[in-house]
């Protein structure tokens, strides 16, 4: 691989859009979940594929993997969510529940999940956690706490992950608003409506301490996990589906694009389905990856930086292995900032 | 028109009127008379009556060497000598004799002689003029000057200029791509012709017509004044604790002074006639002065300076007649070991300007020795020669000998490592010229000596002066034809550099051309800190500048000598009209071309560039006479410490580019001071969330992941052929 031309790998494995992609702690491996009923597992270093977990009958909306590589989570339209052996693509357990299931994932030490269901035909939408306990088979069929919507459908909750520690579950919901329960009692400790429009993703950062929540509305926002508190802003020309905190850099991606439908109605090829590399904490814009033809429906990023990956409306998954001008670049405050530590931390050792 | 003017007549002056006593008095003579012969001498030892006699022959043998000696009275109280004594001469001259040669001779350990006038008892002391009681002479109040080096704790690292342009001097600090900021306002009257910095520029230096003065400090004041009437040329020490001057008007009596005057003049009597003065730059004061050499008396171009420096100060030497005089600055300008060091017919000496390491010494960490050169020329049985000597124990540590001689010229290396004579030889027809060269390798065991010989005459030659490189410019020397076309000649310039030859299992030093070119330059500058040089003409209407880089990092071309490690390549050319001097910012980074209303009407003003061409800041200053850069000392920084930073330029570098853009635009400024707070902004919101994680215990998922990295090797079969073998 050059390390000066960043020479994306397009993953062609999936026949209907990416709902979500997700590395595994390792970041050797990549699990995508489409409409097309089916979830792939894919090498990350050079994008072949080992196999697909083939048993769901509706659309799988999300996926996840535990720490050990060992047990796939996924979550489907067909109303169920499944528990898969990662290395066999054997499913070991089904829930099953009264809408489709639009997010799973697991806490931060696998010992509970959580799964988001869709307030549709009459059935609220409701956040439930269960236990889960690898050493069985059989799984609980009956979550520990539900969070239930109490709203009409405008404030259902759409995505939800976890805090650190897995004390908090944070939570986007469709009118635009974030909330923060207590993972162990469900008690909003939070609420607030910082967006226009639905919520379409929320990822944490690598210590689950403060996260990026980006929306229909074309931005995307950082916020603290304690206080609270809106760190960044990040505004982008075009519907936002996915963000992600990179590790090692400091700076955001986001992904996104016109939708589907009014693709035809804005000028050729300007869809603007970019992935957009925004600066962390100067907010500003510092590079654009093109590639897809239809709006990125989520990205992941490796746990250690390295590579990121898009998966698209159009059915494809894009691998990006991140070039070295990636990581050498620096704002010149950065450069000084690092001098100057690297002066201090000199003259701390010859004093010493 | 005109006006009568009433006729003087002196006969209708009654003189007998006139009152001439003070000029009679003034102008009196008196008659020497006995007692002027009479010095009193204070001091002998005290003895018993018995020893008197011996005590009187003793000290009359000792005062007889200065004259005749008429009567000599020891006057003798309660059996005991009172420890004075009465001297008469037969004359004036020789009472006065004995009082310079003879006050303060030491008569043993613990005795110690006072010759004085014995008159002189009569008008200061019997008459009241000098009181016996002790008067703590004034002490001139302290002037707090400020720290001499405070310009180098600029906290931007900016070096600072001088300018002298119609009537004012100013002080700048030099800003990339901005206007000057002046360090003090530009001071008219400052100088009378020309300023000097000091060379490690602690001290600036002006002249007027009494002397010289010496500025330092934040704000330039005025630390000493050295009053030296009629001063025309200076110099310095190189660690500038000395200073030296040179009047053509000879020092004058300071008994002839008016009262006002004398008690700031500095000089005593045996000062008087001299014109060359060395200074004491911290205390202000003279600490030795010097007649001309004879020969030197009424030449109308001075050499200068005529006063060499040993590298560490320690020394200093002249040139005279048949000899160097080497003086001991520690030793109160002492000669050194009372005498001159007899050259015959010496023609020129040089210190070598940095210690010198002897492989004689051994040791790794030899200590760094005093070296000087010297050349004399071929007389009737013998050939000309180079020597070098090592002080103080003048030992000579190498002479070469050299036939047909014109001129040597003794190039030393910055370092002290090499010396470079240049000779100019003669062909046999003595029509031409020619030139050789002999580079003395001192730090080397023996000291090997390598010889170039070429056969065009070497006009300017320049050491690197951080490595062993040189340049050198030439003609072919055609006799005296060639004067007649100066213009069309053209002048061959080589660059030289080092190859290393094996001989057995030791590499010798062998100086080869890199490569040569042909233009009509004269000048070499070379950078301070090496690797850059300017090759460049003085003296003609227009000129070009060439910057080249010898060292530069890319191909070599076909046309220079593989065997060396330079690589020449031609950075920049720049025209520049008026050219009157190049002068480089210590650290080399900035050069500036000066053009000076001193020299020519053309262009004032001058123009910097960087190191390897750009033009950084042009000025055109009508009435524009010198543009100095101020010396830096040399860096503290260990060779570690220069490694460190070498290593980290790049992080440095973006320290000072930042600062330089936040200088040049305000809106960036803005922007990076944002950006500054919302980067620490957020470092201080990332220690305080890792704290409360920390103190939660949840940082531990930091675990390293083992990371095994598999490589796979997928062989593909690209083409099969099969070959029948007979």
């Amino acid at each position: 691989m050059s390390n000066k031309l960043m020479r994306p790998i397009v993953l062609k494995g999936h026949e209907r859009p990416l709902t979500q992609v997700k590395f595994n702690r390792e970041g050797d491996l990549i699990f995508s979940s489409a409409k097309d009923y089916q979830v792939c597992l894919w090498y990350s270093s050079n994008g072949e594929r080992l196999g697909t977990y083939d048993g769901h009958k509706g659309s799988v909306w999300s996926v996840d993997i535990d720490l050990s590589t060992n047990y796939l989570i996924t979550a489907s339209a067909d109303f169920s969510g499944k528990l898969w052996k990662a290395e066999t693509g054997e499913c070991i357990y089904t829930w099953n529940f009264e809408a489709p299931v639009k997010r799973v994932e697991y806490s931060p030490d696998c010992k509970y999940v959580l799964f988001v269901t869709d307030q549709v035909m009459g059935k609220l939408g409701k956040i439930q956690i269960f236990n889960i306990d690898f050493t069985k088979s059989e799984q609980e069929s009956k979550p520990i706490l539900e969070i239930v919507n109490e709203g009409d459908a405008t404030t259902k909750p759409t995505i939800a992950t976890w805090s650190y520690a897995g004390k908090y579950i944070l939570v986007g919901h469709a009118d635009g608003g974030i909330s923060k329960y207590d993972s162990k009692t469900g008690e909003l400790l939070e609420h607030s409506t910082p967006f226009k429009k639905t919520v379409t993703d929320i990822q944490t950062s690598s210590d689950r301490t403060y996260f990026i929540a980006s929306s229909k509305d074309q931005t995307a926002k950082l916020f603290d996990v304690d206080s609270w508190k809106l760190l960044k802003e990040f505004e982008s020309e075009s519907p936002v589906n996915a963000a992600c905190i990179t590790p090692v850099k400091d700076y955001i991606i986001l992904g996104g694009g016109q939708d589907a439908r009014e693709v035809t109605t804005t000028s050729g090829g300007e869809g603007k389905f970019d992935a957009k590399i925004f600066h962390k904490i100067f907010q500003d814009e510092i590079g654009r990856v093109k590639g897809h033809f239809g709006p990125l429906n989520c990205i992941a990023i490796h746990p250690e930086g390295s590579s990121f990956v898009s998966g698209g409306e159009d059915g494809y998954i894009r691998l990006h292995h991140l070039p070295k001008s990636y990581f050498d670049f620096q704002y010149e405050v950065e450069k000084t900032a690092e001098a100057l530590q690297h002066q201090n931390k000199d003259q701390v050792e010859t004093s010493a | 028109m005109s006006v009568a003017i009433p006729e003087f007549d002196e006969s209708s002056v009654d003189i007998s009127s006139l009152d001439f006593s003070d000029l009679e008095e003034k102008y009196n003579v008196k008659a020497p008379t006995l007692i002027d012969n009479c010095v009193i001498v204070d001091g002998a030892p005290i003895a018993p009556e018995s020893k008197g006699p011996i005590l009187k022959k003793v000290l009359t043998k000792l005062f007889s060497s200065c004259g005749k000696i008429e009567e000599l009275y020891l006057p003798i109280e309660n059996g005991k000598t009172l420890g004075y004594l009465v001297i008469r001469y037969s004359n004036f001259n020789e009472a006065s004799k004995a009082i310079s040669s003879l006050n303060g001779k030491k008569l043993d350990v613990s005795h110690r002689l006072l010759v004085n006038k014995l008159t002189d008892i009569d008008e200061y002391v019997l008459s009241g003029k000098i009181s016996d009681e002790f008067k703590e002479p004034e002490f001139p109040e302290f002037k707090e000057i400020g720290h001499l080096n405070s310009w180098l704790l600029d906290s931007k690292f900016r070096d600072q200029f001088l300018i002298n342009f119609n009537q004012s001097v100013g002080v700048y600090w030099y800003r990339k791509n901005l206007e000057n900021e002046p360090v003090i306002e530009p001071r008219t009257q400052w100088t009378s012709t020309f300023m000097k910095w000091s060379p490690k520029g602690k001290y600036l230096f002006s002249m007027f017509p009494q002397g010289v003065q010496s500025w330092g400090g934040p704000e330039f004041t005025r630390i000493h004044r050295h009053l030296h009437p009629g001063v025309r040329l200076i110099d310095f020490s190189p660690n500038e604790k000395f200073l030296v001057t040179l009047s053509p008007e000879p020092i004058m009596d300071p008994m002839e002074l008016r009262e006002e005057l004398r008690k700031d003049y500095p000089f005593k009597s045996e000062d008087i006639g001299k014109k060359l003065v060395i200074w004491d730059i911290s205390i202000g004061l003279p600490v030795k002065t010097f007649a001309l050499p004879p020969n030197l008396e009424n030449a109308t171009r001075m050499p200068w300076p005529l006063i060499k420096w040993s590298f560490d100060d320690k020394y200093c030497a002249r040139q005279g007649p048949d000899a160097i005089a080497i003086y001991e600055t520690e030793n109160d300008f002492q000669l050194l070991d009372k005498k001159l060091v007899k050259v015959d017919e010496i023609q020129d000496f040089e210190f070598s300007p940095s210690g010198v390491k002897l492989a004689s010494n051994g040791k790794k960490d030899a200590q760094l020795e005093t070296v000087l050169s010297y050349w004399t020329p071929e007389s009737d049985n013998q050939s000309a020669k180079v020597s070098v000597m090592q002080i103080p124990n003048k030992n000579v540590l190498r002479t070469i000998p050299l036939v047909q001689v014109k001129d040597i010229k003794l190039n030393w290396h910055e370092t002290g490592k090499y010396l470079c004579c240049n000779v100019t030889r003669h062909t046999k027809s003595k029509k031409t010229f020619f030139s050789n060269l002999h580079i003395f390798q001192l730090f080397e065991k023996d000291i090997p000596v390598d010889k170039i010989e070429l056969q065009d005459l070497i006009l300017n030659f320049k050491w690197e002066p951080r490595s062993n490189k040189f340049v050198t410019i030439s003609k072919i020397d055609k006799g005296e034809l060639s004067q007649t076309n100066i213009g069309a000649e053209s002048n061959t310039t080589t660059f030289f550099d080092v190859e290393e030859v094996k001989v057995g299992g030791s590499s010798l030093k062998k100086w080869v051309p890199l490569t040569s070119i042909s233009n009509s330059f004269n000048d070499i500058s070379w950078a301070p800190q090496g690797r850059f040089v300017i090759l460049t003409s003085f003296g003609l209407p227009s000129t070009q500048l060439k910057f080249f880089d010898v060292e530069f990092d890319g191909e070599k071309p076909k046309d220079q000598n593989k065997k060396v490690q330079s690589n020449l390549k031609l950075l920049a050319t720049h025209d520049y009209a008026g050219l009157c001097e190049l002068q480089w910012e210590s650290s080399g980074r900035f050069v500036s071309a000066v053009s000076s209303t001193w020299k020519t009407k053309v262009n004032n003003g001058f123009t910097i560039y960087d190191c390897v061409g750009h033009i950084l800041k042009e000025e055109q200053i009508g009435n524009f006479k010198e543009f100095q850069w101020r010396p830096r000392p040399e860096s503290l920084l260990t060779s570690n410490d220069k490694k460190r930073v070498r290593k980290n330029l790049k992080e440095y570098a973006a320290q000072f580019e930042e600062s330089d853009t936040m200088d040049t635009n305000a809106a960036l400024r803005v922007l990076i001071l944002k950006r500054k707070e919302l980067l620490s902004e957020w470092n201080e919101y990332r220690s305080e969330t890792l704290t409360k994680l920390n103190a939660l215990n949840l940082l531990h998922h930091a675990e390293n992941i083992e990371n095994e990295t598999i490589e796979t090797i997928k062989e593909v079969v690209l083409e099969e052929t099969d070959e029948v073998v007979e």
